[in-house]
Formats: C-alpha cells, structure tokens, sequence
C-alpha cells in the first residue's frame, strides 16, 4: 500500500469523532492544565495539538505511524483539559478513541499484547500474581514502616528505582470466604476489591471490611472478579475491555447485592460510568449494565451519603492529614466531598488541604511504567505541595495513586504515609475500641 | 525533509529542540484563528537571545520566513507558517528575571505566562494589569506583541500602556535594546512602542521591562439589566460623565444573555436587551463612594434591576455570568469566530443594533459582549467551518459588521491584532499612504522580509 492509501485506511478508524473533534476552537485553554504539556512544553503534548494530530489523520495529513502511537500514548486521561474547556470537548476520551483506531490499524505493542494475554485469561492472571507475592520477599527490598518496597534487581519492564507495593503472599480474595456475615444485616454489599487491593494493598481491603462489618454490612467478594478493563480500555483494545466488562456483570449479577462498593476511584468510574458507554449499541448488555451501576458506589461516597456510618466510636488518631483527590475521584466521579467529611469526623485528624489537590500524580496506572521519568517530573510537584503541608500522612481513594505517590515521597526522602481514607477510618475505629 | 539550513538550526539549539517530523510540524500549523493553517518545514525553540539571533541569521541568509510563536491563543492567525518556512517557539525563554520594587517594574523573558507574572508580583501587593481571557495560557511576549487587552483596559490601559522597554532581536541577528526603567523617556523614537502591538513582523521580543501597579485594596461590583439598549449605552456615558471610571464596565447584548442564560442558568431574563457589569475599586473609602454613585446613574438611566454583591461570593457569580459567555455561545456550534471591533464609547448601541440587524439578514449566530466602557465589542460568530454555504454568509456578516464598525468611527481590531483575518478591510481604515508608511517601516527592520510575512501589512 502506498502512503495515501495508508493515510485513506486510518482515516476511516476515526471518521466517527470527526464531529466531537470539530468542536475544539483550539483557544488553547488545555495548555493551562495538561501536566504532559507542562513538563514536555511541545504543541503535540497538549490536547489541542493531539486533537489536532487527530484531525491531520482524518484529513489525510497525518497518518497513524509509530510517531502518532508514541504522542497518543503521552496522555494521562486525567481529565483536567476536559474540566477546563469552553467548548465541552472531552479531550481524554477522544484519545482512548485514537489508542483504538491505533490498535487497529498497527495492533498492540510486543509487551502489551503478552501483558493485556495474561490479563485475559483470569486463572492464569491470578496464578502469575500469586506466585509473584510468595516470592515478593525475594525480589522486592521492604522499607520499614509504609507499604512500600523497591526492586532488589531489575526486573524487565520496571524501573530499578520504582517503589512498588510488596506483592501480597496471600490475596485479599483467598484471605476471606466469600460472604462475610455479620449480626444484624442492614444491607448486603458486594466488594469489587480491584487488582491492586487483592494482590498487592490488602490493607485496603482489610479496612474496607471492617469498616462494613462494623457498619452492619454483609459484605460479599465475589471469587470471581476480575479486572474492571480500564487498564486495557484506556490503551485502546475496546474488545478485550468490554470482554472484562462482561464478565465483571455477570459475576456480580450472581449474588444478590443491596450495592457494590469499590475502594478505587477508577474502578468505580469504569462499572458507574463507562460500563454503559461501552455497551452503547447493545440494548440487553446496556440495560444489566445501566443496573449495575446504579448500584456501584466509592467507599468514601457509599459510607457518607448511603449508609451513613457510624460516629459513636471514633477514637482520636492524632495526624495532620492532607488529601489527593485522584483523577477519576474529582473529574470522573465527582466525589471529592465526602471523602473530606470522613477524614473531618476523626478525633485527633487535623485537616490541612493541599495546593492543587485534584492535579494528576502522574500515575495513570501503566504510564508510570512506559515514562517513568517523566511520571515522576509530575509527581515531584505533587510531592512538594504534600510537603508544604507539613502532613504525616497524605489520604488517598486510589491504589494506584497511592503506590505512585509513595514512590514520589521515598524517592523526595519525604517522610509522609500514603493510607486510603477508608484505612484512617479503620485506625480511629480501632482506637474507639469499635472492634 | 533534508534541507541544509535544518542542519545550522540543530547546531544551533541542539537536536531535541528542533522539530521536524510530520506530527510535530502539523502541531504547529494553526493557532486560535478558525480558518487558517499551513505546515511549517521545521519548528525550532531556542533558550535564549543568543539562540534566537543566530537562528535568524540563518533564516535571512537562506531567505526563509520565520514566524514567531508564544502560547498560540492569538486570534488573527498571527503565528500560522503561510510559507512554511520556521516555526519559532519561545516558550523556553520564561524566566521572570526580577521584580524591582524600588521601580515598580518587572523584568521578564517572554514566554512567561503572564498569570504566573502576576502571581509572583501578587506576594508584593502588585499587579500586571493587561489580563485578557487567556491570561492563564497567554505568553508575555504574545500579549506585547498583540498589544492585548482585557477586563481592566478602561481604567488601566492595555499592553502598551505597561511595556517599559524591550530586547528585540532584528531578523539581521541584531540585538537591540529599547526604553528603560524611566517613567520619563523621550530620547530617540519610542521603539518600545513600535515593536509593541507588531505581531512579530519587525524584530522578535527577548526580554521585556513592564511596569507594575499596587494592587486595589477594595473593589466593588455590580450587574444592572436593561430592557432598551438605548438606556444601557446612556448609563454606560453617564457613569463616565459623573468622573467615575471603572476598572471593568461590561456589556452583554441579548443574544449572549439568552445564550449565556441557557447554558449556565445564572439569573439573567431572558427578555432584557442588556445587562451591564460594573466593577469600581481603588481606596475602601472611594469605592463606596463610586459604587452608590453609579448605582445612582444605572437607575436614573432606567435599569430595570440593580445588583450589587455583597460579599466575594456574590462578586463571583456577577462575574461568572460574563465568562461563561463564551463558551455558552462556543458550544453552540463547532467553529467559533471571536471578533473585536471597536467603537467611540458612544456608539455602542449603534453598534450593537447593527449586528444584531446584520446577523439577521446573513442568517448567521451572533452573540455579542464586550468592553461597553471602551467600546470594544466581542460579536462572536458560531458557525460550521465545514459548511461552505454557510460560511459565505458569515464571511459577508463580517465585511458589513467591520464596514459598520468603520463607519462608526471605529477601529477593526481592539485588542486581537490584524493578522491575516481583518487584512483586507485595513486600507479601508486607514488610507493608502497611512498603510505605505507602515510598509515603509516594514522594510526598514526587516529588509529580506522574513518576518510574519504577508500579515499585519500584506505583501510589502
Ligand atoms: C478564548 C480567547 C479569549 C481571548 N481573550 C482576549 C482578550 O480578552 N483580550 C485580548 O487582548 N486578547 C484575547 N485573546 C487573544 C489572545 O489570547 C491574545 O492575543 C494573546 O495576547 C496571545 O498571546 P500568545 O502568547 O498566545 O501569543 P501567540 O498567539 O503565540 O502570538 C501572537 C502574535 O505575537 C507574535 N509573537 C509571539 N511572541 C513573540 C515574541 N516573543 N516576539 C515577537 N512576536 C511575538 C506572534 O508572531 C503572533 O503574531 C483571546 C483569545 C482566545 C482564544
Ligand atoms: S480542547 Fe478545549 S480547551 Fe483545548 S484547545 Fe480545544 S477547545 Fe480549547
Ligand atoms: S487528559 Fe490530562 S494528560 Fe491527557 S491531554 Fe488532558 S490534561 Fe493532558
């Protein structure tokens, strides 16, 4: 094929946005708030250049080449280009939208492809993992104190210098049965833990459980669940997500569920928001999925404005205590009050927010790991702001974040937790004596 | 692409900062302007002075257009590369090099965005008063060069008004020097004024010396409705009749009300033909004054409602009507055309009644809001680039608006610069030996015409 009949075929992948992309009036606001943009400074960074980089494919200027998968690939979907634009554009979805006409026309990436196979096949995912956390001691050096570990020796794909989180010997899912009764039930709540929570902080897990437990929940954790699919939706590979996505309905529809609560903020997003998206042009999956995700709540938003947890014992936990609100918690699912209101309702929690506590750690799951140095440009000043606040412990409502974040602090020599919300929550409990 | 002069410009400024593939060239082949692109052959973002006349050296020696760039958010095509040729990004060049108290004046390079001049200057109790609607994204040396304005223009002044002195980089490679720290300066031509306003087609700006104001300690604001447009231009003269002037005196006519209404549901009624908004600051004591003073004037010109706020609070959601006026009328449809031609403040109403009756005749959306107290109108135009039936029309709503606002005894442009957009109605303006004597100018700085070529002037 020659290069204009090249250009003519990507050209048909994205002719569907060709509207959503007309609307950008390249103001140019993006510059503003793109952290990409910030800290690499060329036009291609910023929305506007990547929206315009779509229109050159649509118009037969640009073709998808390598060089447009690399610019595609520099986006951290955090929204903040969206929250900002006079025009509405959603600038972060139309790059998912250009991540799939990539997978399409050039297909995915050696790595990714073996990555996003394991993924696919659960039992398999689940063995990898597993046998990753019983020989986490082994490759991974503990720091004392935090959930936080750095490679002992280089492993492929991972930087040296990368923090990560201790893999779990035991998942969270293998620690508990099934349904976990409690005396009194007032609800029964299905617990979508996520990867991250099962196989590496099952801390987090931990304390969501007690938490509800104590709250009188019937908490219930499918063995079942798998990956909620954004991690390969937003790389592009919509049938493989949709796969997930299917899965996860199916699984969740098995048990019957007052709600379902996720402690991840993107987690959470993907089954109250995207899931219905996806299954836009299928009635049937659309209707289950539009069902699922009226019942999906973030643990933060379910205890504060459903259940209305329990105040009585409160035990003091005396720290200055700021919070990041991760992406998809401030612009994806809007709930940044309520995870604000448990930490205030702490004995003991002196509250200090932090300076742009809504911009990107630079996390955005795996792009910490393909521009590591750059994700850590943008975690550097999420570092400082914690800083200034002289907090010991900086909240989060997103695992992810919460590991990228400690790698930020340890690499800064900051001496500052990174605990979920629902983790102080725990610790005050416990030192109320609720359990 | 393998051209020779390329290989001077990575000796220059080194590989990683010249850009030459497809991708990046197309990233830097339009700016805010809906209408207008081209590719360049190559960008280049040099980090310094020294960087920039060496590039220009190169550029006039193998006689190729150099077209400058900041943060791209001009609206007159300013930075679109018509003849290919270099992109010269300057965003690198962002230092704020000093804030001189002693002189009240800022020394800055001018890819500093100015919001982050003005916080730096804020710590010391000043401001920088040019903040037109992109302050958060503009470049110094973009605004200089477009001479912007803002929501402050009518009691502070725009660019020019606050530009002290320059670095200036002539396309022979010279550096030059113009103006000063001093208040009072009246030796030689006033160069600093020359390359303000310019657009990049006579030297490219380094470094600027801009001056520095104490911030108001008190401010107060306030939102009028009128049902005839007529009172709303006779308060808008008699606020100024009375000796007050405001630091922001807005207008919005009834079409970006309703617009504006429909989107951000902030109270306005639908059926008023203008709102006016207000903001007096200064000294506590004289606000005050000035507030019940203007209050007096809306009402004795028939406002049909007056609002003042009471606490920061309400001053925010008077003012959060005018911004989302914009974007309420952008969302309407897919390209938006934000224009500014300006009137004598007494012809406001004139104007306003003309494009409200030329949009009707093309058939075209327009909303209109503005500067009401310098006479500086923003009637934007939504539209669909891609419909060329349609664009026919918006294009001839725009040659009689710009005759109007001509006519009127008005300018084409306020505030957004000339460019390319409003090109052809200049000699209109101006006259033919008024537009010689600026191409005059042209060739003299720039005698291989390297510089922006074919805007601002066209063809010299
Ligand atoms: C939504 C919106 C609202 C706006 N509101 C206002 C407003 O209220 N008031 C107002 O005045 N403008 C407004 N503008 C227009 C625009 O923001 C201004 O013109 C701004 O000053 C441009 O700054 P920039 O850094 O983006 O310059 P650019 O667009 O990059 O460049 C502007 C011009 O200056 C030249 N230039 C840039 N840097 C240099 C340099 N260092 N030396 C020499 N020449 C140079 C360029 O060649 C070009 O001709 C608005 C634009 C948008 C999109
Ligand atoms: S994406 Fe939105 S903010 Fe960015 S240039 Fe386009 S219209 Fe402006
Ligand atoms: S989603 Fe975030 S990283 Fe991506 S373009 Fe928008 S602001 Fe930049």
């Amino acid at each position: 094929m020659g290069i204009e009949a090249i250009n003519a075929h990507d050209k048909e992948l994205l002719t569907d946005i060709q509207d959503a992309l007309a609307n950008c009036m390249k103001c140019g606001n993006c510059q503003a708030v793109c952290p990409i943009y910030k800290e690499i400074g060329k036009e291609s960074a910023v929305a506007r250049g990547k929206l315009a980089l779509m229109e050159g494919v649509l118009s037969g200027k640009v073709g998808i080449t390598e060089h447009f998968e690399e610019l595609m690939g520099l986006c951290l979907c955090c929204k903040a280009c969206a929250a900002n634009c006079p025009c509405g554009v959603k600038p972060d979805e139309l790059v998912i939208r250009a991540r799939q006409a990539i997978m399409k026309a050039r297909g995915l990436g050696p790595i990714k492809t073996g990555v996003f196979k394991l993924l696919s096949n659960r039992p398999l995912f689940d063995f990898s993992l597993r046998m990753a956390g019983l020989f986490s001691p082994l490759s991974f050096k503990k720091l004392p104190g935090r959930m936080a570990a750095v490679a002992r020796f280089p492993m492929p794909g991972l930087d040296v210098k990368k923090v990560m989180a201790p893999m779990a010997a035991t998942p969270l899912r293998s620690k508990y049965s099934e349904v976990i009764k409690v005396k009194n039930p007032k609800m029964r709540v299905g617990f979508f833990t996520g990867c991250t929570i099962n196989y590496m902080y099952t801390d987090i897990g931990d304390s969501v459980i007690n938490v509800l437990k104590y709250n009188d929940v019937e908490v219930v954790i499918p063995k079942n669940q798998h990956c909620c699919g954004t991690p390969v939706s937003v790389y592009g590979d919509q049938e493989r997500a949709k796969v997930f996505a299917r899965h996860l309905i199916d699984v969740f529809e098995d048990y019957k569920l007052d709600y379902v609560v996720a402690a991840c903020g993107t987690c959470t997003e993907a089954l109250k928001l995207e899931y219905p998206h996806w299954f836009a042009d299928d009635p049937q999956m659309k209707a289950r999925a539009e069902k699922l995700a009226k019942k999906t709540y973030e643990i933060s938003e379910f205890l504060v404005d459903v259940l209305k947890f329990k105040k009585d014992k409160l035990g003091t936990v005396n720290e200055t205590v700021t919070l990041h609100d991760s992406c998809h918690m401030a612009r994806g699912i809007h709930v940044t009050k309520q995870p604000r209101e448990v930490l205030k309702a702490i004995p003991g929690i002196k509250f200090v927010d932090m300076k742009d506590s809504d911009r990107c750690c630079g996390s955005a799951g795996s792009f910490s790991m393909a521009h590591y140095d750059l994700s850590r440009d943008i975690n550097d000043k999420k570092v400082a702001n914690i800083k200034a606040t002289g907090a010991g412990a900086c909240a989060v409502s997103c695992p992810a974040c919460r590991m990228h974040i400690m790698d930020g602090l340890v690499q800064n020599q900051v001496d500052t937790d990174v605990p979920h919300v629902v983790q102080l929550l725990d610790r005050s409990y416990k030192a109320g004596k609720a359990y | 692409m393998n051209k020779a002069y390329v290989d001077e410009l990575i000796k220059i400024v080194g590989e990683e900062y010249v850009l030459t593939s497809i991708e990046d060239l197309h990233c830097y082949s339009y700016d805010a302007t809906p209408g207008y692109s081209n590719m360049p052959e190559v960008v280049v973002r040099p980090a310094n002075a020294k960087e920039v006349s060496e590039i220009l050296k190169v550029a006039t020696k193998n006689q190729i257009p150099v077209y400058t760039r900041g943060s791209g958010t001009n609206l007159s095509a300013g930075c679109v590369p018509m003849k290919g040729g270099i992109v010269l990004v300057m965003t690198r060049l962002n230092k704020l090099l000093e804030i001189d108290l002693e002189n009240l004046v800022a020394v800055a390079e001018p890819g500093l965005v100015v919001a982050e001049l003005n916080t730096a200057v804020a710590k010391h109790g000043l401001i920088y008063p040019p903040d037109p609607g992109t302050v958060a994204t503009a470049s110094l040396g973009g605004t200089i060069s477009e001479n912007a304005g803002g929501l402050r223009g009518l009691k502070y002044g725009v660019s020019k008004h606050y530009v002290m002195g320059l670095e200036v980089v002539l396309s022979t490679g010279e550096i030059i020097k113009t103006g000063g720290k001093n208040v009072k300066d009246v030796s030689g031509y006033d160069l600093t004024k020359l390359f303000t306003g310019a657009e990049g087609t006579l030297g490219i700006i380094t470094k600027a010396i801009v001056k520095l104001v104490p911030a108001p300690e008190a401010r107060k604001s306030m939102m009028a409705i009128f049902k005839d447009l007529d009172d709303a231009g006779k308060a808008v003269s008699g606020i100024i009749a009375a000796k007050i002037i405001p630091a922001t005196l807005e207008i919005m006519d009834n079409a970006s009300i309703r617009t504006t209404e429909d989107y951000a549901h902030v109270g306005l009624p639908l059926d008023a033909e203008a709102v006016l908004l207000i903001e007096v600051d200064g000294i506590k004591e004289v606000v005050e004054k000035e507030a019940a003073k203007v209050i007096a004037v809306l009402k004795e010109n028939n406002a049909a409602e007056v609002h003042m706020a009471k606490d920061d609070a309400e001053r925010d959601k008077i003012w959060a009507a005018r911004r989302a006026a914009l974007p309420a009328l952008a969302k309407l449809r897919p390209t938006t055309f934000v224009e500014d031609a300006t009137v004598p403040r007494s012809k406001v109403p004139d104007f306003l009644k003309a494009v409200s009756r030329i949009s009707k005749k093309y058939n075209v959306t327009v909303g209109t809001f503005g500067h009401a107290g310098d006479g500086n109108m923003h009637p934007t135009i939504v539209c669909d680039l891609r419909d060329k039936e349609e664009m026919k029309n918006v294009y001839k709503a725009m040659d009689e608006m710009f005759t109007e606002a001509i006519n009127l005894g008005g300018t084409l442009s306020g505030e957004h610069g000339i460019g390319l957009g409003k090109l052809p109605w200049m000699e209109k303006q101006h006259g033919p030996q008024a537009m010689n004597a600026m191409r005059s100018i042209k060739r003299a700085l720039d005698p291989a015409l390297i510089l922006n070529p074919g805007k601002l002037l066209g063809e010299c």
